[in-house]
């Protein structure tokens, strides 16, 4: 009757809950609209409706872009608080738990299908800017450069996300928490520059983490000069990595006593 | 290692939240290749105690023995002999049926084709082939639970812990589900389960013990239990066959002559008067009128 007791291999598990994942988010078609969808129409929104008050030249859509690609990444990256939440709160974890399936592969599945999903949603989203007028005269490396800047974001994202559908007592309340960071994109550089902005929200703006990484991607598509901000962004998202790791791993300790 | 290979050997469990004990030493013990049910109202402690048994809870104090091996120092050893099915369907709602049978089966080591033959294998058996490749947010309470045990021995494991199997679900389900949970004994697997229904667990199981508050407060096999409270019943019924009245015995023919003299002139002629064995309602409502009364002494 033993003689089944086997266990699967880590690289068999990992892979067997990214494909999970995918399918899940295949098959959420709402979910799926709503974050391609979404970030496409608050483009539009903001170049043709705020664009002309903002700046009257007819640039705007260059300006915007960068903080259009990380609204949208963002928002795409929200869904995985509620991924992750729901396995937490539904019976599955404890089957996993109990057939010595390591809690993370079934996060690490979500985080990779989320990262894989907002680059097809951000492809999209740079088709369309190009489609209403966005040009750059960015070099294959600069493209490189900000293509691997804007996957870090989202990764750094996902994982924060993550961590909040960990900490969050069920599904609704991680979508509400997870709300909290999606309004981070609107008090940075994103869409207006922050010396706009009065003097304490320009603190504010200046130092959180949406206002480097959007410099830095305009600096690379727009070839303007990069300043210190590319090392910022680095420094922000290995530091939020580590703050989303340390949580998850703490509130999956804290659950797993208590269950 | 223990001596005595019980698959389910427990002594002495306790279990505190937050300063509240939910299990108050329970000792049992499950013959390896039975049915073993856990019975007792919502909140009793059953679902602490099905999760300190598969290793997703530890316990303050007392001893747990899988088949030999101590659940607090081999949790992986542990793991390999059972598989866990939940009190909520475990299954993946966004997933197949077919697609939630092949992950589960990778998941516990089978190669892919096995794990192919495998879930078809199972689908058959469960009654699950037209749903195959329906995703199974579309499936009834009843195809979710079939699903659920099938996912749970796509690789057989000798000890199965179901926790409330049957909740939720219609008679015909209810009774489609036993029938398979009994087809598991009959192939030697040990079966742990909880339930609130009392029907349930006198069909089932060939142990019962009743859990409340925390305590286990009978135990034995349904006709031990219901020898327990050594008890016939007069059952009253009118002439459209509605019950009356119950009336227990101690089932000497002394008492229950002067139950029935007592009873000649104050109801109609024609009531009907029937004389039955105790049913698991009646040993239930025995042994927990009896703990209340020892809880009322206690204070």
């Amino acid at each position: 009757m033993n003689n089944e007791s086997l266990k699967s291999s880590v690289w068999v598990a990992q892979l067997i809950f990214i494909q999970r994942s995918i399918r899940h988010s295949i098959r959420n078609t709402d979910a799926m609209i709503m974050a391609i969808a979404l970030p496409i129409l608050l483009m539009l929104l903001f170049t043709y409706v705020f664009g002309g008050a903002i700046d009257p030249s007819g640039n705007y859509v260059t300006y915007v872009v960068p903080g259009t690609i990380l609204l949208c990444a963002g928002f795409g990256s929200s869904s995985v608080a509620v991924d992750v939440a729901q396995d937490m709160t539904n019976g599955i974890i404890d089957r996993f738990r109990t057939m010595s399936v390591r809690s993370l592969d079934v996060i690490n599945g979500h985080v990779v299908a989320s990262v894989l999903r907002n680059l097809l949603a951000t492809t999209l989203v740079i088709g369309v800017a190009l489609l209403i007028g966005f040009r750059t005269e960015a070099s294959f490396l600069q493209w490189l450069g900000a293509i691997g800047i804007i996957t870090l974001f989202i990764f750094t994202f996902t994982w924060l996300f993550a961590a909040i559908g960990m900490m969050a007592s069920g599904p609704s309340a991680a979508g509400g928490y997870g709300f909290v960071l999606l309004f981070l994109p609107y008090l940075s550089s994103a869409f207006v520059p922050t010396n706009t902005m009065p003097g304490w929200l320009r603190g504010i703006a200046d130092h959180q983490p949406i206002t480097p990484i959007t410099e830095t991607i305009r600096s690379l598509l727009n070839d303007s000069p990069l300043h210190t901000n590319g090392w910022w962004s680095l420094g922000w998202c290995g530091g939020l990595l580590l703050v989303a790791f340390v949580l998850s791993a703490w509130s999956f300790q804290r659950k797993s006593g208590r269950r | 290692m223990h001596l005595t290979r019980y698959a389910i050997d427990v002594h002495g469990l306790s279990k505190s939240f937050n300063g509240t004990r939910v299990l108050k030493q329970i000792d049992f013990s499950v013959s390896s290749g039975s049915i073993f049910a856990l019975l007792g109202p919502n909140g009793a402690g059953k679902t602490t105690i099905i999760h300190i048994l598969s290793t997703l809870l530890n316990a303050d104090a007392g001893s747990v023995f899988i088949d030999g091996h101590d659940v607090s120092a081999s949790k992986e050893e542990v793991k390999q002999l059972i598989s866990l099915t939940g009190q909520y369907a475990a299954v993946d709602e966004l997933l197949t049926a077919q697609e939630n049978l092949i992950m589960m089966g990778r998941l516990f080591g089978l190669k892919a084709v096995v794990a192919k033959q495998r879930a078809l294998t199972l689908l058959q058996q469960f009654d699950l082939v037209d749903a195959a490749h329906k995703t199974v947010r579309t499936f009834s309470g009843g195809m979710r639970r079939r699903l659920d045990l099938a996912v749970s021995i796509i690789v057989k494991k000798p000890i199965l812990f179901l926790d409330e199997p049957t909740t939720g679900l219609d008679t015909v389900s209810r009774r489609a589900l036993w029938a398979m949970i009994c087809a598991l004994k009959a192939q030697g697997t040990t079966i742990f389960l909880t339930t609130q229904y009392l029907e349930e667990a006198d069909q089932l199981a060939d142990h019962i013990a009743f859990i409340s508050n925390g305590r286990i407060v009978a135990q034995g096999t349904a006709d031990e239990l219901k020898a327990q409270i050594n008890q016939d019943i007069i059952e009253l019924r009118n002439e459209h066959n509605e019950m009356l009245q119950e009336i227990p015995t101690d089932g000497t023919i002394q008492q229950l002559k002067q139950r029935i003299d007592e009873l000649i002139d104050h109801v109609p002629a024609q009531t009907r008067i029937r004389i039955r064995r105790p049913s698991m309602d009646d040993v239930f409502l025995s042994v927990t009128d009896r703990r209340k009364e020892e809880i009322n002494h206690e204070q």
